[in-house]
């Protein structure tokens, strides 16, 4: 006679660190930043063919708005893992407040690099730095609307109580794309604005 | 149809180039086929051997593993590592002894791919020694000559299968090769990158003449055709350059000057029209130039509708463009 | 672990939480990893024919010189498609398909990780490939070739939406490939039943883990690529114009380092596949089974350090084509090591000549020759005679005919039983055999005679004269003999279905878990979910195993749809996974994407706008979670 079991003390859905849905966003993850370093790589492999200088008419790109950008990007991963920080131990207000604020640097972020797109005095179809420089920011742009959305997303959750200290997967996911979002930023930021300084 | 003998193939080769290539080839494939064979006869024994003995099994009875890793390592690992091994090196000396030519080249011909036709260009120190052609290539046997390749649209492929590997013609970018033919004759070539609707009709010549034959057809592409002689000559000139010919092609030493199409200037001396669609007969010639839609379409040249003894004139005064 | 026990496995509760809802709502919403992996199948083998119909119009044109059954536009149209059709509308999906119906059944769990997910990768693939063919239906079908290279697919050259159909088509089917890959990573990782190690996991798992790996790092350069080739038609960007500092090689580039990882994406879940079913048919384990999983992993790595050997003859410096040249001989090897695995596998086994294992000896006769002839283009000075011609074109039809359509025959007379309760029949099954391994070595052995003789590729056709007609007609009368064993092939299926003689659980006497489950299986795979103790459960009597997989006594899951979650390497079960209900959500998602990209098609700029308004909220509508109230919830007190 077979002997069917009903394990009852293995966790249900746990939403640590080896949860599916864990290793699911890790490898979304894995698979946009290699879009980006295909995108890097058309800079870089354009750069090297270019037979003048490399941004055309060797004008770098400003660092008076990108840098500061860049600050209050990584402040906002800061906020965020503050956020997440305080979820863990237990504390509502705290992933409340952190998710909030987090979602105001990204705004910010985004207005500030509109207005640096306005000032710009070349466009996409200006000629192939052109186009490279609006694809490669304006993707990670999206990217960074992407995380804004569902940082919205997740905040109407966490205002809706669904958040524990031991069950808080989307918010942990939703983190861990912030923050690649993040690290994305400095190398587009290293390779775009920084690399063409570096003679 | 061709107008050379038999296939544009990569063995029976014509010139140096081609030739090394083609020992490699031979190599290579003996030793696939090597390969092919001995595998097959493996997989052979494999299945067959002990018909009669293994027959015998019930085939619900699981054999259990044993020693098969020894044929896995062996014929798995080390006999193709030392195969493969051998062809790299072999490739690699090969490559090298392609990479130049085997003396200084004797002329630097210019290449410009268009959708979908050659244009030929013998450079020079000065402008009066420049030969511009179309098509047609014509190099002296035993000297090598130095090719520069660029597109003026898309992407082509540079193909003379018994003389030279193919090299890619590419917008942007100059791509040189060299070639040489050491047996006079005509050899095929093809453009063998995809390039649009006309990509099959986009071949060239290749003449290898001696070395003194080269020098006597390149002295007189370079002299401007003689001046019409009779009225029917005349007139075609004068068709020619007033409809709208001379606003796409080149003819030296008339009004002619466009540069959309082929330089006409020796038109006669070509032995193929359109890129080696058509053998170049008068025939051929006031065909293409009623329906060049209907024999290539899609091509740049538009279907001239002239009257019949317009056509007659043109086609008898482009006949005398030697 | 606390158990309570009981006699039996309630099956009829099992049933009815696992069933897929009744009527058109089941048929819309389900996310059974069977049911989609029978999709995947059925909607590949249409694509599949689609493809063969525009081979049979290609071969028809090439019969002979001179021949215009099509103009030059519908021939490239033509072959452009035919290209398109196989390279990512079968020879992928056919692989996700069987990987999809058999995983959960070869590893003893429930379903694959995300079933939503897995959804969601069939409607888009579906709604990809018909997004690409009503490109027909306006006489616009993509016609640059399946590489489409520029400028000549650029806006100059090619003014019609022709481009833009492959350009969107192939961005909307990565996001098919690549949310299906990530489902396959995390299934392997984390779903196997308890005591499946990584060494005792079927061949076919290595395989589509290996593709799905090389999917999520090889796939975003084709995104790249066809972004930036629809931004310079659409917004007159300047990626690949030369005058403005952009450059076609770019294009080559981006395409090639996807599309080299790609071709072995297609094969290695097939060699997978041929690696489960050989050991069957010799009455034996597989030989080197650890090589056989290595040379998986290791040919998906190399995979990635190839690329450039499709472009040897764009005048890149020798240290580069070198370079390649060496590593893509190199990567020969480890296929050489799974070819003499199977081999030593029938060697020291007792070969049983069924339907199947025919397919899987010609699969490696046809292997060897795409092989070597792989090698001699590996070679860059032999290339420059051989790239862009018929030869060529013989190379790719042996890999993918050798080691993707024959692997992908051999599984459905294999486990079409398992499927649909039938066996199809052996008579047939020779027929269809030799008709299509004697259909494709007379179409493509010639091939490599024609690309020597100087064809070249892509011509729509050919003078008289240049010593082409005779190959060609061998080639055409090859390809009609191959239809042929293909047409037998649906003809046997479908008389199979009524008049084929019942399978049973295990009709190849086969050591796999799939096949200890009935024919086909229940909705919820296993009553009790097994233990396992080897590579081969339902052989280890006959091979004195120490250690039994217990199947059918062990833990039944049966409070609504639950499955383990297990660790990585060892299997060991650690957390209840609780599974998924029917949902609305991937077909909505998927064809609000479908709008999107009709949108950004015909610049109804408007509407791409709303279709991503729409798929954003098709998103968040998903990703809602369904509220349990805290007492419904089967928790231990400290789960909170």
């Amino acid at each position: 006679m077979a002997m069917v079991a009903r394990p009852y003390d293995l966790p249900i859905s746990p939403q640590d660190r080896r949860a599916p849905g864990r290793m699911g966003m890790m490898l979304l993850i894995a698979t946009e930043a290699s879009f980006f370093v295909y995108l890097l790589f058309s800079y870089f492999y354009l750069a090297s063919m270019a037979r003048g200088a490399w941004p055309p008419d060797g004008n770098n790109p400003a660092l008076r708005l990108s840098l500061p950008n860049t600050i209050i990007l990584i402040v906002s991963s800061g906020t965020m893992w503050w956020a997440e920080a305080g979820i863990r131990k237990g504390q509502q207000a705290r992933l409340r407040i952190g998710l909030l604020v987090t979602l105001i640097l990204g705004m910010l972020f985004l207005a500030i690099q509109g207005l640096e797109y306005s000032n710009q005095s070349f466009t996409p179809a200006t000629d192939a730095y052109g186009s490279l420089f609006f694809t490669i920011t304006g993707f990670h742009g999206a990217h960074v609307a992407a995380g804004l959305l569902m940082n919205i997303f997740v905040q109407a959750r966490a205002w809706a109580g669904h958040f524990t200290a031991t069950r808080h997967l989307a918010l942990s996911n939703v983190a861990l794309y912030w923050h690649f979002v993040d690290v994305v930023w400095i190398v587009v930021f290293l390779s775009l604005y920084i690399t063409p300084r570096l003679g | 149809m061709a107008m050379t003998s038999g296939s544009p193939a990569i063995f029976g080769t014509a010139g140096p180039a081609a030739h090394q290539i083609a020992v490699l080839g031979w190599v290579l494939t003996i030793i696939s086929l090597a390969v092919l064979l001995v595998v097959s006869l493996i997989l052979l024994v494999a299945l067959f051997r002990q018909r009669a003995a293994r027959a015998e099994q019930p085939e619900s009875v699981v054999i259990r593993p044993n020693g098969s890793i020894r044929l896995i390592v062996w014929g798995g690992i080390v006999v193709p590592a030392i195969i493969l091994i051998c062809a790299l090196l072999f490739t690699l000396f090969v490559q090298s002894a392609v990479a130049t030519p085997p003396a200084t080249p004797v002329a630097t011909i210019r290449i410009v791919g268009h959708r979908w036709w050659w244009q030929v260009i013998y450079t020079a120190q000065s402008p009066d020694q420049q030969v511009v052609t179309a098509n047609e290539i014509h190099v002296p046997v035993g000297q090598p000559v130095r090719l520069e390749l660029v597109s003026a649209d898309v992407v082509h492929s540079f193909w003379v299968p018994k003389l030279a590997g193919k090299t890619d013609v590419i917008p942007g970018q100059q791509n040189t090769m060299w070639m040489q033919a050491d047996k006079p004759g005509i050899y095929w070539g093809e453009c063998a990158e995809y390039c649009g609707l006309q990509h099959t009709h986009m071949d060239l010549l290749v003449v290898a003449q001696s070395p003194a034959d080269f020098r006597h057809w390149l002295d007189q592409q370079r002299q401007p055709p003689p001046p019409p002689t009779d009225p029917v000559t005349a007139t075609g000139e004068r068709v020619f350059t007033r409809q709208a010919c001379a606003a796409c092609h080149t003819v030296g030493g008339t009004p002619a000057m466009g540069t959309i199409g082929p330089d006409l200037t020796h038109i006669a001396s070509r032995r193929t029209i359109a890129a080696g669609t058509l053998p170049n007969t008068p025939g051929n010639l006031a065909g293409w130039i009623a329906n060049a839609q209907g024999i290539k379409p899609g091509n740049d040249m538009p279907t001239m509708s002239l009257p019949p003894g317009d056509l007659q004139a043109l086609v008898a005064w482009l006949e005398t463009l030697q | 672990m606390a158990i309570a026990t009981a006699p039996t496995a309630p099956v009829g509760k099992l049933a009815r939480t696992w069933e897929t809802a009744p009527g058109l709502y089941g048929v819309l919403a389900t996310v059974d990893h069977k049911t989609i992996g029978k999709r995947y199948i059925v909607t590949a083998l249409v694509f599949f024919l689609a493809g063969g119909i525009e081979a049979a119009f290609m071969r028809t044109q090439l019969i002979h010189s001179n021949v215009h059954l099509l103009d030059a536009e519908e021939y490239n149209q033509i072959f452009t498609m035919h290209g398109v059709t196989m390279l990512f509308l079968f020879a992928s999906p056919i692989l996700s398909g069987f990987s999809n119906y058999l995983w959960p059944l070869m590893i003893g769990a429930r379903d694959m990780a995300f079933p939503r997910v897995n959804a969601l990768s069939y409607w888009t693939f579906l709604l990809s490939g018909v997004f690409i063919y009503t490109s027909f239906l306006i006489g616009q079908a993509p016609d640059g070739g399946w590489f489409a290279y520029v400028p000549m697919t650029g806006r100059t050259y090619s003014p019609g939406l022709n481009i833009d159909f492959y350009a969107l088509g192939l961005i909307f089917i990565t996001i098919s490939t690549t949310v299906g890959a990530v489902n396959f990573v995390v299934t392997f990782f984390r779903m196997r039943a308890p005591g499946m190690s990584l060494n005792r996991v079927p061949i076919i798992m290595w395989g589509t883990l290996s593709a799905s790996v090389a999917i999520i790092f090889a796939l975003p350069a084709l995104s790249a690529a066809c972004v930036m080739l629809y931004f310079d038609r659409r917004f007159g960007m300047h990626f690949f114009d030369a005058a403005e500092g952009g450059h076609p090689l770019l294009w080559q580039h981006l395409f090639w380092m996807f599309g080299h990882p790609w071709v072995y994406i297609i094969v290695l879940p097939a060699i997978g596949l041929a690696s489960d079913m050989i050991p069957t048919f010799s009455r034996r384990p597989l030989a080197g089974y650890t090589f056989v999983a290595l040379s998986t992993v290791t040919t998906a790595i190399l995979g990635f350090g190839v690329w450039v050997h499709h472009m040897f003859a764009t005048g890149l410096p020798m240290l580069a084509t070198t370079f390649f040249s060496a590593a893509s001989m190199m990567i020969a090897i480890p296929s050489g090591v799974s070819i003499f695995a199977w081999i030593a596998t029938i060697w020291h086994g007792r070969p049983v000549f069924r339907t199947p294992f025919l397919f899987l000896i010609g699969f490696i006769v046809l292997f060897v020759i795409g092989g070597v002839s792989g090698v001699m283009t590996a070679a860059v000075p032999f290339d420059w005679q051989l790239t862009d011609n018929y030869f060529v074109v013989a190379h790719l039809h042996y890999v993918l005919i050798g080691i993707n359509v024959f692997p992908v025959f051999a599984a459905l007379y294999y486990w079409l039983p398992k499927m649909t309760g039938r066996m199809l029949s052996e008579r047939y099954g020779r027929w269809v055999f030799w008709l299509m391994f004697i259909g494709a070595n007379l179409a493509f052995f010639p091939m490599h005679i024609s690309g020597m003789l100087g064809m070249p590729r892509r011509i729509y056709t050919y003078q008289a004269g240049l010593g082409w007609d005779t190959v060609n007609l061998i080639t055409s009368i090859g390809a009609y003999v191959f239809a042929l064993g293909v047409l037998l092939f649906l003809v046997d299926f479908f008389r199979s279905l009524s008049v084929g003689p019942e399978a049973g659980d295990n009709p190849w006497d086969a050591p796999t878990l799939e096949w200890s489950v009935s024919s086909p299986p229940p909705p919820y795979n296993f009553a009790v979910i097994p233990t396992v103790r080897s590579r081969h459960p339902l052989w280890e009597g006959r091979l004195d195993e120490e250690y039994h997989t217990l199947i059918g006594s062990g833990p039944v899951l049966d409070r609504g749809r639950e499955t383990f979650g297990t660790s990585a390497l060892d299997s060991d079960p650690f957390e209840i996974l609780q599974m998924p209900e029917d949902s609305l959500w991937p077909l909505i998602l998927a064809a609000m994407m479908t709008v999107t990209f009709y949108g950004l098609l015909f610049g109804v700029w408007w509407l791409a706008i709303l279709g991503l308004v729409l798929v954003i909220l098709s998103l968040a509508g998903w990703c809602w979670p369904k509220l349990v109230r805290e007492d419904e919830m089967d928790l231990l007190p400290e789960e909170g």
